[in-house]
């Protein structure tokens, strides 16, 4: 591998790990196998990227971790425990947003808290909350159709940031969003994430936006995934976000990425 | 309807149909059509007469009891046959046949089980309706968005909030689609059947007006049930409408 970001390809950090998936080889039948023993380890209130090509399972690798897929072999770890299912300790964003398209805003957000029965006046007080925190004061009462995509994807993650989860698992939140709004979706993200202190694994295929977001990028390949790479980029986040997109760490870390990954297309 | 580029409402055209009923009816064509205007003034006297109140009575009631019970029948077959493969491998069969086949056949068969009464009729719109709900129902279960699952189940709701909160919801628009071919069937199946049985509630009427060529009060008759058929399918049509928003704005 020759990038020129520090590598760490030791499973095992120093730091805590919040989340781990240990061996996790997943097949859809017996002919296609999408996952091939793959060994991660997500460190806490850190942004970590799955990153490949299409077909090299990082959706489903996402899914297996958020208990929505059952891995053919291996385990995933929650806080060193080994877990089966679904997970308050976890909350998903939909690539295509999964909203309600019969409830408002408001509920949308809220609905997560619905399903564990809280109090009516607690969830939608919590809920306008995160309404506001993801810029849509003044949105509660609308109803998903009258929201562009951004709105909506908005709301899709003032939900899961609604239920209290330390993991936020996001399948390709911007991928339906048009470019600009993606990257004012990104900056925002950055911003609202340096409060929550959340522990996010996010699904792209865009280079610039993974090494944009990201603490770690893990890097798979195609058919059937496995772990190609892990990098950390080293760029200062404390610039704004434009000087950050002319960094040459930055820069340098997306062209390495790219050069790596550009043989998987021929 | 535009003709010449002036807007015209549907209702002209009904308008276009009674004017050329009364004419034929004034001329005296044919004694089974009588004038438009003496079946309006036979409706009137009709639904002041003391067996049509009852019988149409017997027919709401048994109407609106079928009804209920199809719709819990047809959503209950359909979320059956949606989320169960088995399910719909030994039902799915059957309902289609049900839903095609000529049902009237078996109105008579019917009325040897059940007797000449309301649970008759009953059971024959029961027959009539069931079947495309059952259907329709299980269309909209199997265009739900796999994501809403996921959604539930990541967000950790039971299987009976899945179906209350989710499921059911986004299966609606089909379901009410559903529920209004059944109801359209079920007018049609209770005109039939009591036609066919003709001994109970409206079908007597139907039979006595025709066996005596009491034409007048043979058509306001039949005028009576296409009114009341019309409102019963325009009630749900917009209630079809209050939830088609979302139907459009589904992924």
């Amino acid at each position: 591998m020759s990038v020129s970001a520090a590598q760490d390809n030791s499973p095992k950090a120093a730091t805590d790990d919040i989340v781990e998936v240990r061996n996790i080889t997943k097949y859809y039948s017996p002919d296609v196998h999408a996952l091939s023993n793959v060994n991660l380890s997500f460190p806490r209130g850190q942004m970590t990227t799955l990153l490949g090509p299409s077909g090299c399972g990082k959706t489903t690798l996402l899914k297996i971790i958020a208990g929505l897929l059952e891995p053919t072999e291996g385990d995933v770890l929650v806080n060193g425990k080994q877990v089966h299912g679904t997970g308050p300790e976890r909350a998903f964003v939909f690539q295509d947003f999964a909203l309600l398209p019969w409830a408002t805003v408001l509920r949308n957000v809220a609905f997560g808290m619905e399903l564990t029965k809280q109090d009516k006046r607690e969830r939608e007080d919590r809920a306008r909350h995160y309404i506001n925190e993801v810029g849509l004061a003044g949105f509660e009462n609308k109803y998903p159709h009258e929201l562009s995509g951004g709105m909506r994807q908005r709301v899709g993650l003032a939900r899961a940031l609604a239920v209290n989860s330390d993991v936020l698992l996001m399948d390709e939140p911007f991928s339906a969003v048009d470019e600009q709004t993606r990257r004012k979706f990104q900056e925002d993200l950055l911003a609202l994430l340096a409060n929550e202190n959340k522990t996010v694994i996010f699904v792209t295929h865009s280079i610039e936006e993974a090494v944009y977001v990201s603490d770690q990028i893990v890097m798979l390949s195609p058919r059937p995934g496995r772990i190609h790479s892990i990098i950390r980029p080293e760029f200062s986040r404390d610039a704004d976000p434009d000087e950050i997109r002319r960094d040459k760490n930055y820069l340098d870390t997306v062209e390495a990425i790219w050069a790596d990954l550009r043989k998987y297309l021929d | 309807m535009v003709v010449f580029g002036t807007r015209i409402p549907p209702v002209f055209s009904l308008l276009i149909w009674i004017a050329l009923w009364e004419i034929v009816g004034q001329l005296d064509l044919a004694f089974i059509l009588p004038p438009f205007s003496s079946v309006m003034q036979e409706l009137v006297l009709l639904i002041q007469r003391n067996d049509f109140q009852a019988a149409a009575w017997l027919t709401f009631q048994s109407f609106v009891i079928g009804m209920t019970i199809s719709i819990v029948f047809g959503v209950s077959i359909g979320f059956i046959m949606g989320t169960s493969k088995i399910a719909n491998g030994v039902l799915g069969m059957w309902v289609n046949i049900f839903a095609s086949a000529p049902l009237s056949s078996l109105v008579p068969i019917l009325m040897l089980l059940f007797g000449l009464g309301q649970t008759t009729i009953v059971v024959t719109v029961v027959l009539f309706s069931t079947w495309i709900i059952a259907l329709d129902t299980y269309a909209g279960v199997r265009h739900i968005s796999p994501s809403l699952v996921e959604m539930g189940r990541s967000f950790g709701a039971s299987r009976f909030q899945m179906l209350t909160k989710i499921l059911f919801w986004a299966a609606l628009p089909e379901i009410l689609a559903g529920v209004r071919m059944g109801l359209i069937r079920a007018v049609k199946g209770i005109v039939i059947g009591q036609l066919l049985v003709s001994v109970v509630a409206l079908g007597r009427l139907f039979r006595t007006f025709s066996d005596n060529f009491q034409f007048e009060q043979f058509w306001a008759l039949t005028v009576t049930l296409f009114i009341f058929a019309l409102l019963f399918s325009s009630a749900i049509g917009w209630l079809e409408q209050r939830v088609e928003y979302y139907a459009k704005a589904r992924i």
